[in-house]
């Protein structure tokens, strides 16, 4: 039985950058992200940050594999069931959904959804702290991610961050969002604010981060990109090209 | 039938001979040795050394005394025990059941055989010359016992070696000597001290006297005169009962257990490695074929390559543990393929295992490619759906309907998705849905509709940031005529939470009175 190298090990390789940013070409297969269980920033930010590890994974052609997401019964008491038609759009046709009675089923399908290789990624949302999800599970889950070489994304809805040996652990909560260019009283883009407090090969940090229509960034100043702030809703197409008055003038 | 290769390790020696020197080798007079204690010793010798005083037994030196010119050549008793055990096992062409005598004898079961032979006279005819092809020397005998046989076989004098089934073996036999029971060479010196010498004055201590008295009270002294001895090679009583057929005597019949063995006879010989590696790659697939069905996993595996020009190459392995695997089979030879000097070419490839160990079917194998390459989408999905449930595994798909619960339905993970009408791209939906909406306590409406503070599991919260409304009326083709509609507003409040809410009717709209305010979804 010959064992291929862990894929952790591969990563941990390369340089690593100090500083964490979007769109790192090296992402970890295990991450945790605890969230508020009254809000859906922790989804939001799992799925923004799994939308970017499978953009910058470097594959050209879109990926069409399924995501899974796991859910035990009170994550979804707490914080319902994904919405089709919220979800970003490439994410829509391709999503399977695992309502698990207990904690332990869903680490038992968080689990077999690592161990499946038709899958891209898998992200779990997991209330409380339960039992079953001890440092010995997590290590569990860690091991299988890395050697099948899934990524999980595990939402903590109101949990305190025990021992777990997820590779990066986000502490994640909703920000005021910048106000839209047409409509400034109302809600904007998705941001939440981000304290990565254990990685192992970034240093620990907090940003505002915002979902900018699918692309995962960094806002720096609240108040400076008010009015460079995207619309929501882009119903018209960006301008490429030359302007039809540069056109006329020709 | 009992057979005795009376010369066994004599004949052997002679054999190992080239056909045209057993002339001077006969003539020659030789003795087998054994290395002993008190130097070499004889254990056989041919016709001429035998003639020349040489006995089993001597000493060598003793012997060279006799005759000075008294060849010697080591005895092999290992290579006559593996040549008794094959003889045995061609012994079954005369019955189908057949045990060693060692250490130069044979018995065979031909109960119910001879016939087939014609009769027991032609049935030991052809022992006599089937043993005589292969030069072995050699004597016969049947009987109904196998002791009786093989005293008939060591002992007979006249030209009958056949006790039929009505004879009486007490009055056949009653002039072999009591050696012809099988016994110990003590028990032989205690009986001659006892100057009991043949086979009647013992068996006429056994039972078929004149004097029952006499006779009871002799064979009660043999009794306990032998009562500590439990083994029938050092009990002659128990020797003659077998003998007669009053005891039972189990014996241990000698089993073939073929080889595995696969090959190919190749049409056009193979000079080629590439042609050669498929043949292995089949070879092995045959052999874990026929191991399978042994239920045995191989531990040693010869392979053999013959060559145009006679030539046989040879290729062994050894595994660590049985194996049945046909890709590690064929990559363990193809390591060992790499000196293989085709000649001409090869036309005949063979493999043996020729030492194979029990390996029970398992399905380990199954679980290993699972784990080295992970499941398949379908396996996950049915693994996961037999554990929580066929309704807990589901995916969302678009619905026909405006009302956001009855937008989404959920269908099983791998049935088509019915084509849909896509939604408008500015509705801005949130992320997630509760499954049922909330309903939310306003503590302050502005005149315009919308909650200014509500308070939502216990929390008051203030709207900071609001769109809406969004007005989605009931559906009045599926919904009573009393359902009110809903107005939806996202909301924004103060720590940046961003919710769905609506207020289900409309003060004066004449459905009910004031209005009700929910929670429905999350945005992210």
């Amino acid at each position: 039985m010959f064992s291929k190298p862990s894929p952790a090990r591969v990563l941990s390789r390369a340089a690593p950058e100090p500083r964490w940013r979007p769109g790192l070409p090296a992402q970890p297969f295990h991450s945790e992200i605890f969230a508020p269980g009254g809000e859906a920033s922790g989804a939001g930010l799992a799925l923004a940050l799994a939308r970017d590890a499978l953009l910058s994974a470097a594959e050209e052609d879109a990926d069409t594999r399924q995501v899974l997401w796991v859910q035990d019964a009170k994550a979804i008491r707490l914080g319902g069931r994904p919405c089709l038609v919220g979800l970003p759009s490439d994410l829509r046709h391709r999503l399977i959904h695992v309502a698990a009675a207990t904690p332990e089923d869903a680490l038992f399908a968080l689990e077999e959804g690592m161990k499946c290789r038709d899958l891209s990624c898998v992200i779990g949302e997991i209330a409380g702290n339960p039992k079953a999800l001890s440092f010995t599970a997590s290590r569990r889950l860690s091991l299988t991610a890395e050697r099948h070489g899934v990524r999980l994304w595990l939402v903590r809805l109101d949990a305190e961050p025990e021992l777990s040996s997820a590779r990066m652990r986000w502490q994640a909560r909703a920000a005021p969002s910048p106000a839209p260019r047409w409509n400034a009283a109302a809600p904007g883009t998705a941001t939440w604010h981000a304290e990565l407090f254990r990685a192992r090969t970034h240093a620990p940090g907090e940003w505002m981060l915002s979902d900018d229509t699918g692309t995962l960034r960094i806002r720096r100043d609240p108040d400076a990109d008010v009015l460079a702030a995207p619309d929501h809703v882009r119903l018209a197409r960006e301008t490429v090209g030359r302007s039809l008055a540069a056109v006329a003038r020709a | 039938m009992s057979v005795w290769l009376a010369r066994l390790s004599v004949d052997r020696w002679r054999l190992s001979h080239a056909p045209e020197a057993r002339a001077a080798a006969d003539a020659a007079p030789t003795a087998l040795i054994l290395e002993t204690a008190h130097g070499p010793r004889i254990t056989a010798a041919n016709p001429a050394g035998i003639a020349a005083g040489a006995r089993a037994g001597m000493l060598l030196a003793d012997a060279r005394a006799l005759c000075p010119d008294l060849v010697a050549v080591p005895a092999d008793p290992a290579g006559d025990l593996a040549a008794l055990e094959k003889l045995a096992l061609w012994a079954q062409r005369w019955g189908p059941w057949s045990a060693l005598d060692p250490p130069d004898g044979v018995l065979v079961d031909v109960t119910g055989v001879a016939h087939l032979f014609g009769g027991e006279e032609a049935l030991l005819a052809d022992v006599g010359r089937a043993f005589a092809q292969r030069g072995l020397t050699v004597r016969a005998a049947l009987a109904p016992t196998a002791g009786a046989a093989w005293a008939l076989a060591h002992h007979h004098a006249g030209a009958r070696a056949i006790l039929a089934p009505g004879d009486d073996p007490l009055r056949l036999l009653a002039d072999l000597p009591v050696a012809a029971l099988r016994l110990d060479d003590d028990v032989l010196t205690v009986l001659r001290r006892l100057g009991i010498k043949r086979l009647g004055e013992l068996a006429g201590v056994s039972g078929a006297g004149a004097d029952p008295a006499q006779e009871a009270a002799a064979r009660d002294a043999l009794r306990r005169r032998f009562r500590n001895r439990h083994s029938p090679a050092a009990n002659p009583l128990l020797r003659l009962d077998q003998l007669l057929g009053r005891v039972p005597e189990p014996l241990l019949p000698v089993i073939d257990r073929p080889v595995p063995m696969v090959q190919r006879r190749l049409m056009e010989p193979l000079r080629h490695r590439t042609p050669l590696d498929t043949v292995v790659a089949d070879l092995a697939a045959d052999m874990v074929r026929a191991l399978e069905a042994r239920g045995e996993g191989a531990r040693r595996l010869e392979l053999a390559l013959w060559r145009v020009d006679g030539e046989v190459l040879q290729r062994r392995i050894e595994l660590a543990a049985a194996t049945r695997e046909a890709a590690h089979i064929t990559r363990l030879f193809a390591a060992r393929l790499d000196d293989v000097d085709a000649g001409f070419g090869i036309e005949m490839v063979q493999m043996r295992a020729s030492w194979s160990e029990p390996l029970h079917l398992s399905q380990a194998d199954l679980d290993a490619a699972a784990e080295d390459h992970g499941t398949a989408l379908a396996a996950c999905i049915d693994r996961l759906t037999v554990r929580l449930g066929p309704r807990a595994v589901t995916r969302p798909v678009p619905r026909a309907s405006h009302i956001p619960e009855r937008a989404q339905g959920w269908q099983p993970p791998l049935a088509p998705v019915p084509p849909a009408q896509s939604q408008l791209a500015f509705h801005t939906r949130p992320l997630k849905l509760l499954d049922r909406p909330e309903p939310i306590a306003v503590l302050h409406a502005a005149p315009d509709g919308v909650p200014q503070r509500f308070r939502w599991r216990g929390t008051v919260r203030e709207v900071l940031r609001v769109e809406g409304p969004e007005r989605i009326a009931p559906e009045w083709w599926r919904e009573r005529s009393s359902t009110r509609l809903r107005d939806y507003y996202r909301i924004e409040d103060e720590a940046g939470r961003r919710y769905w809410i609506y207020r289900q009717g409309i003060i004066g709209d004449g459905r009910g009175g004031v209005p009700d305010w929910f929670l429905q979804g999350l945005y992210a």
